[in-house]
């Protein structure tokens, strides 16, 4: 490794310290739980999110039918990209906070705790 | 309306001095680069979350988007839906990641395991292209705004306006730094939250708390167009290219927000990856109620106000939430409204410039001029706010010559071009073991010039009557919003430029990088005074 070349960031732990941190089983299931929550929600949303948009640019008369009122089905699929925005938004959170936070931090401390 | 121009401007400095005070207190511990550019990273996540608002609702959102519904009716707010959801990809993939890996600048995450200097010159481009075209948005806005609130309708007039709101930016930046500029996101995101709550629910009374009611009144009162403002289509469905551009500007908007630098700075103004968290989960309910609020405003203005009236007024489209604020509560509702609608351009703006600085000190001065070896914190600071002085002029200057631009449109092309350059860069970084300085070179500068080369020859430059250069007729590409072909283009590039270099990538960089991202080991602390 150059380290002209590289940031000197290497303060706490050396550098095969984060390779085997990498390799560690309690690194995968960090990196496991993250990555199943948030990829496929990812894409859900974004699909979610694409077909309100194909359906606002491409069904005009389906988007206009009225449904109570005045108010019609894209002013409700449009308030629901709200609602599914702020479920997913509390859903994340609460993933987080239950089940990366502490393996995390468990992670955190070994890393740091050693440096010391 | 100029009768009311003294009123409109002595509250609007009310608003100066407040937030000058402000700013001169919260700077007297700027001391290190940590405190100028991160605010010494030691905002909590809801102040930062707020900041986000403050800083994310441009006076393209609140002006735009409500002139947009008022007149156009449904298609203006499919845009506000693009800039929500778009939150949730810097929540779910960015945002923690970020805070966990940099110090300043996006320049800090995206060449983290990559050769330094490239990078590093190609993170600064792009920040800087985005940071620009963002600029000249709200500057141009700044001009359309003082047209109708001050009754200046002279261009020169307008330009002076334009040079003072930008001196005034540059004081805020070069005085408070983060730390100040934050303030003022934070002032101003408040004074804009509660004035369009006030409004909307004045609106609503008005109509019985009955959406449904508002939404018919304001079908009398739009003549042209009558229900057809309840559905999509009235502003891009006229042709099959048009339909393209929406869809091209949709995916712009929803990628390009975790791409913004201004936006992924702010992260970097608090402790940990966690409140990092928070500061999103905050920005996400401000922004999304904002949202709900511009909607209120949009069809309240057309049913009290009428879209004849507000495509006549001096401003435009972009001056519907001021005669709805007149048409609510007189002069004086107006006077306060403009004054926050000033300051959001102001705040914007500020925020903006110390990015545009910071990315030109940090990445350019500290890490490739000084090859990050002269650990030399004051020069730094030092370069930063000579930089900003630099950038706030060339915002004057910028302003002044796209004054009269609309102002979603050119925000809508800093989203294609974060969208473009920034978003492929950091995902790979974040997320795809193989990705190399090769890849990293051309996902960013590949994604700049498609997407800049594809905005010169759109018809928004030239070819039709309202282009830039009306007279000049080389558009070569249809679309106005060039994301539907520049994003999978940046992507694809990361991809080839990764897999076609034999310069394999740094696996215990990577593994540094990975941990570091998801743990936090070794993540900059909060500076203590």
């Amino acid at each position: 490794m150059s380290t002209a070349e590289h940031t000197p960031t290497d303060s706490a732990p050396d550098a095969q310290k984060w390779v085997d941190v990498q390799n560690s089983p309690d690194f995968a299931q960090l990196k496991h739980r993250l990555r199943s929550f948030v990829f496929p929600v990812s894409g859900l949303f974004l699909a979610w999110y694409l077909i309100y948009v194909l359906l606002a640019d491409y069904a005009h008369g389906f988007m206009s039918t009225k449904v109570v009122g005045n108010i019609n089905v894209g002013l409700i699929l449009g308030l629901l990209q709200f609602v599914s925005t702020f479920v997913i938004t509390t859903l994340y959170v609460r993933h987080a906070n239950k089940n990366l936070d502490p393996l995390a931090e468990k992670l955190r401390h070994e890393l740091e705790g050693d440096a010391s | 309306m100029s009768n009311n121009a003294l009123l409109n401007i002595s509250i609007f400095g009310v608003f100066v001095l407040v937030t000058l005070f402000v700013v001169i207190r919260a700077s007297r511990n700027t001391k290190t680069a940590a405190d100028y550019l991160a605010a010494g990273r030691a905002f909590t996540g809801p102040q930062n979350g707020i900041a986000i608002a403050g800083d994310y609702l441009s006076a393209a959102s609140f002006l735009g988007i409500a002139g947009a519904i008022a007149v156009n009716g449904y298609d203006g707010f499919v845009y506000s839906i693009g800039f929500l959801v778009a939150w949730l990809v810097a929540l779910l993939l960015v945002a923690e990641l970020l805070r966990n890996t940099g110090k300043f600048t996006m320049g800090d995450v995206l060449s983290f395991r990559m050769r330094q200097r490239p990078v590093r010159a190609a993170a600064a481009t792009s920040t800087m292209a985005v940071s620009f075209f963002y600029l000249l948005a709200q500057m141009a806005g700044a001009g359309g705004l003082v047209a109708l609130l001050l009754g200046i309708t002279g261009k020169g007039g307008q330009a002076i306006v334009i040079a003072v709101v930008g001196a005034l930016m540059i004081a805020y930046v070069l005085i408070g730094g983060m730390k100040g500029t934050t303030w003022v996101q934070i002032i101003k995101a408040v004074l804009l939250i509660v004035g369009a709550g006030v409004m909307t629910l004045w609106v609503l009374g008005k109509y019985g708390f009955n959406l449904s009611t508002l939404l018919g009144a304001a079908v009398d009162n739009a003549p042209k167009f009558g229900e057809k403002i309840l559905g999509p289509g009235l502003q891009y469905g006229a042709t099959a290219t048009s339909k393209l551009d929406f869809l091209s500007l949709g995916l712009a908007l929803v990628l390009g927000t975790a791409g913004l630098p201004h936006i992924l700075m702010r992260f970097y103004t608090v402790p940990t990856a966690k409140e990092a968290r928070r500061s999103v989960v905050w920005a996400i309910w401000l922004i999304g109620i904002f949202y709900l609020f511009t909607l209120v405003l949009g069809y309240g203005a057309g049913a009290l106000v009428g879209s004849d009236k507000i495509s006549k007024a001096p401003g435009g489209v972009n001056s519907a939430a001021p005669l709805l604020a007149e048409a609510l509560g007189g002069p004086l509702l107006l006077g306060l409204i403009a004054a926050v609608a000033f300051a959001t351009i102001l705040a914007v703006v500020a925020g903006l410039t110390i990015t545009a600085s910071a990315s030109f000190a940090h990445d350019i001065y500290a890490n490739i001029i000084k090859k990050g070896e002269a650990d030399d914190k004051e020069a730094e600071v030092k370069v930063a706010r000579r930089t900003a002085i630099v950038i706030g002029a060339v915002a004057i200057l910028g302003g002044i010559a796209a004054n009269g631009q609309n102002i979603a449109f050119l925000v809508a092309l800093a989203f294609a071009v974060a969208a473009s350059a920034n978003l492929p860069t950091i995902l790979y970084s974040l997320f795809w073991k193989r990705f190399n300085t090769s890849g990293a070179l051309w996902s960013i500068y590949g994604g700049l010039v498609v997407t800049i080369g594809l905005i010169v020859l759109s018809p928004a430059v030239s070819g039709t009557p309202k282009s830039m250069f009306p007279k000049l007729d080389f558009d070569l590409f249809p679309l106005s919003n060039p994301g539907i072909v520049s994003i999978p283009v940046a992507f694809l590039l990361g991809y080839l430029g990764t897999i076609l270099s034999k310069e394999p990538a740094d696996p215990i960089k990577q593994a540094e990088m990975e941990v570091r991202s998801l743990t936090g080991a070794g993540a900059e602390k909060a500076t203590v005074h």
